[in-house]
């Protein structure tokens, strides 16, 4: 039956997490923008909070760490499961600050990633620790096939070699999930993930990031010399099968890629929200009943900016829907990404511009979001990535096609 | 006793391969094999329906219902919906398609098509059942499959093929007992009601809450005045609904076509040609007792989100066709030496079709779904209309500029795509959900 309302049994938990939002993120927000790399005291308690919400009220919890496309023995009937209060809850969030949002203890990508590819054995080792990703390399970023960074097989171990840079979490994460190489003569089939934890010798981290947003939450560049892991912290199959080449490690990406879109749509409410209310003030009206082309243009503006918004949100619950109903979800997954993340960062600065000096300033954290949503539009598949990725689903072309 | 739907298919099913129609454009053995594969799935399907609608009776009382999916975010469509869906697009496949480009030029509907079109069946899902149609109950999610799927075949076709079905969408939904007892038989007739509804008026920057259309109270009835454009069917219709201000507010007509003082010139718009639109002048038209639709708790605004989502799937149904259509052509068309969909710069127009177009089904069947569970949905079809506009007129161009010069011309139907979704952005009524 079709119904594209949010579901009723989510409802406590998306209130949690707006509260969250609203009482923990928002008043800190400014101050860990204005002081990057201090970490952020207020999170432990929350982490612990939310712990106990995944684990409790709703039965099935959310985050990074349930993430996992449901490809289990058939449930009766639709579901709305974990990717769907994930998205849920992780938009209300972002509305708070997408930063502190990142930096939560225990949700990052890598928790994504083990939760999607771990073995039973590996998910009881590292299912409880906070786990960052480690893709990119100084070399290359969205074409995540070139990697540089290898990993030796040596007896029980593994030995890793290489530099990965925009380490989110990198820095305060209990380990890493590092992409390396078992054998670069192999082409991307024999690149496999690895879980790195934190002390191991030889990984350190070297650098933290200055950036343009998202500064409550560390960005590191961490090097891996002659670092010895056991072989066991390999996730999925360790042989290295051409046929079937890259999906594996790309597999996480369909469960993350609504994620991203879901922190895009969640900024992206904030300044909406926010202009909807100084506008308020300003006594212009936005209560959809003016046409749409006799508002005046600033009416107009919002108007579209909330109808972009609405859309990008339905296509990520979508996405959402599909993973919790073990429908493959790829290229719906890369058109939310595409869609709310191109929408957040036009929505965001457009919001900016709207309110002139009053956005423009400190103030407001309307600049602050207008900063933010850019990462979002890049990190986990740029623009362009998520682009060719849906054009060649559409078109039916290998990537070797459409390049 | 009531006809069951899967009697009624098998009997249109029948109905159309006998069907002079399917004579003259050589249809029947398509048909056929359509007939065969759409039914036997359909009616597979509606088998089972019927099955476990019986079973369900016999049922002891006392057993748990099955789990509820009421509340879930849901895309799931029903059997029925499967089954409408699937008929409709396989009949704008093979039949509405082929007609489209002729229509257009002709700037008239193929002779016999609203005759032929009565095959499928909308007629009878515009009735309810307690009335001898099909529809078990009033479902705008449903009327936005079937424009969606009717409008992949052609906008201005399908749009020929609704306006009356909107006209009984809103007697459905707004009309008294009186009114619907007199106005909906007619569509279980044998022959076609041409009808439509006539909001928009010639004026720039028109505003639907501020009509200059008037009616006035009189003696025996009602008596009205206006002017409406985009009005179709060539002044043959033989019902309007008209939108008129009347006592500080904006309500319904029933007036019929041949009432003295109704008068229709040919006023041809960019798109929606075959239709035969044109301009509608009532000069104090005198209308009985029981012309005003409804009663006091009519809403207008409600009423006109209605038809601007109608007219959203049907800009939906162009925008998939546009889509469906690209594909084979970017990927055969070559340049530099290989297929023109090898290059970022047109792939990646594909790519945002698809986004774009996926946006605007999401947000028209959100609305629609909130209308059908009689909750408040004004913002949702506001917003719709808002993104629907800009994203199929975007679309639209689009398609033409990937074809190149041949999307210019009419050997593809691109530039007949481009100009009717060029109407969403402009238009204000004439249709219902």
């Amino acid at each position: 039956m079709i119904n594209l309302e949010n579901p009723k049994k989510f409802r406590a938990l998306v209130n949690q997490a707006h509260q969250v939002a609203a009482s923990v993120f928002r008043p800190v927000s400014r101050k860990y923008d204005r002081s990057e790399h201090a970490y952020p005291i207020e999170l432990d308690m929350l982490a612990s909070i939310m712990d106990g919400m995944n684990d409790g009220t709703t039965g099935e919890g959310a985050g990074a760490g349930k993430l996992k496309q449901d490809n289990g023995p058939k449930k009766e009937g639709i579901q709305n499961g974990t990717n769907m209060s994930t998205v849920l809850s992780l938009a209300e969030l972002c509305w708070g600050d997408v930063g502190l949002s990142l930096t939560l203890p225990r949700q990052g990508l890598g928790n994504a990633a083990i939760a999607a590819v771990a073995d039973d054995e590996q998910f009881a080792r590292f299912g409880g620790k906070w786990a960052a990703m480690a893709i990119t390399e100084p070399g290359f970023g969205s074409d995540s096939a070139a990697v540089r960074t290898t990993a030796i097989r040596d007896g029980d171990e593994y030995i890793i070699n290489g530099e990965k840079i925009y380490v989110t979490s990198g820095e305060r994460a209990d380990c890493v999930v590092v992409w390396a190489s078992v054998d670069r003569s192999l082409g991307r089939a024999a690149i496999k993930s690895f879980i790195v934890e934190k002390g191991t010798p030889g990984m350190d981290v070297v650098r933290l990031e200055k950036k343009l947003g998202i500064k409550a939450s560390d960005t590191a560049a961490i090097t891996f010399t002659d670092c010895r892991i056991p072989a066991s912290n390999l996730l999925g199959d360790p042989e290295v099968n051409v046929e079937k080449g890259f999906a594996g490690v790309m597999q996480t990406f369909d469960n993350t890629r609504p994620v991203v879109a879901a922190m895009a749509i969640g900024v992206a409410k904030a300044s909406i929200d926010r202009t909807r209310e100084l506008l308020k003030q300003l006594k212009v009206k936005t209560d959809y009943r003016t046409p749409y082309k006799l508002a005046s243009q600033l009416e107009a503006k919002l108007y579209r900016y909330e109808a972009e918004w609405e859309a990008a949100r339905l296509l990520t619950l979508k996405a959402a829907w599909m993973a919790d109903n073990g429908m493959p979800n790829s290229k719906e997954a890369s058109m939310s990404k595409a869609k709310a993340g191109r929408t957040a960062n036009e929505i965001t600065l457009g919001c900016v511009e709207m309110l002139g000096m009053l956005g423009y300033g400190e103030d407001e954290l309307l600049e602050k979001w207008s900063r933010d949503s850019k990462i979002l539009d890049i990190f986990e598949g740029t623009q362009q990535i998520q682009q060719l990725i849906v054009a060649r689903r559409l078109l039916g072309k290998s990537s070797a096609e459409l390049k | 006793m009531a006809k069951d739907i899967q009697g009624m298919g098998l009997g249109l099913a029948v109905r159309f391969s006998g069907s002079e129609f399917a004579r003259k454009y050589k249809l029947r053995r398509p048909a056929e094999k359509l007939a065969y594969a759409g039914t036997k799935k359909g009616f597979e399907v509606i088998g089972q329906m019927m099955a476990k609608k019986k079973a369900k009776k016999s049922e002891d009382p006392k057993m748990l219902p099955e789990p509820s999916t009421a509340g879930l975010f849901d895309l799931t469509l029903s059997e029925e919906q499967q089954m409408i869906k699937d008929t409709v697009r396989s009949y704008a496949e093979e039949v509405v398609r082929g007609l489209a480009h002729d229509a257009n030029e002709d700037m008239k509907l193929p002779e016999t098509y609203l005759q032929d079109i009565m095959d499928l069946g909308l007629n009878y899902f515009s009735v309810p059942e307690s009335m001898g149609g099909a529809a078990q109950s009033y479902s705008p999610t449903t009327n936005a499959i079937i424009a969606e799927e009717l409008a992949w075949g052609d906008f201005s076709l399908a749009y020929a093929t609704l306006a009356p079905v909107a006209v009984a969408n809103a007697i459905v939904k707004w009309g008294n007992q009186k009114q619907k007892e007199k106005y909906l038989p007619d569509y279980l007739a044998e022959t076609p009601v041409k009808a439509a509804i006539a909001v928009q008026e010639p004026a720039p920057l028109f505003d639907p809450a501020k009509l200059s259309a008037k009616a006035k109270k009189t003696k025996s009835g009602f008596k009205i005045s206006g002017v409406k454009s985009l009005v179709p069917f060539g002044g043959e219709a033989s019902l309007y609904l008209v939108a008129a201000r009347y006592k500080r507010r904006n309500r319904l007509f029933i007036v019929p076509g041949d009432a003295p003082g109704v008068q229709w010139q040919a006023a041809p718009a960019m798109g929606l040609r075959a239709t035969a639109t044109g301009t509608l002048t009532l000069d104090k038209v005198l209308l009985g007792p029981d012309a005003l639709l409804g009663d006091d708790s009519f809403n207008f605004e409600a009423f006109m989100d209605l038809g601007q989502l109608h007219w959203c799937a049907l800009a939906i149904g162009a925008c998939q066709a546009a889509l469906d259509y690209l594909i084979p052509y970017v990927n055969e068309r070559e340049a530099f030496g290989e297929p023109i969909s090898h290059r970022q710069a047109v792939a990646f127009m594909v790519a945002n079709i698809g986004i774009e177009l996926e946006s605007m089904r999401l947000m028209v069947w959100r609305a629609a779904a909130l209308a059908e569970a009689g909750k408040p949905f004004h913002r949702e079809a506001y917003l719709a209309h808002i993104l629907c506009s800009e994203k199929a007129m975007e679309i639209g161009t689009n398609a033409v500029q990937l074809l190149g010069g041949h999307g210019f011309t009419k050997e593809h139907p691109a530039e007949r795509w481009y100009r009717d979704l060029r109407v969403l952005a402009c238009i204000n009524g004439g249709m219902h959900l």
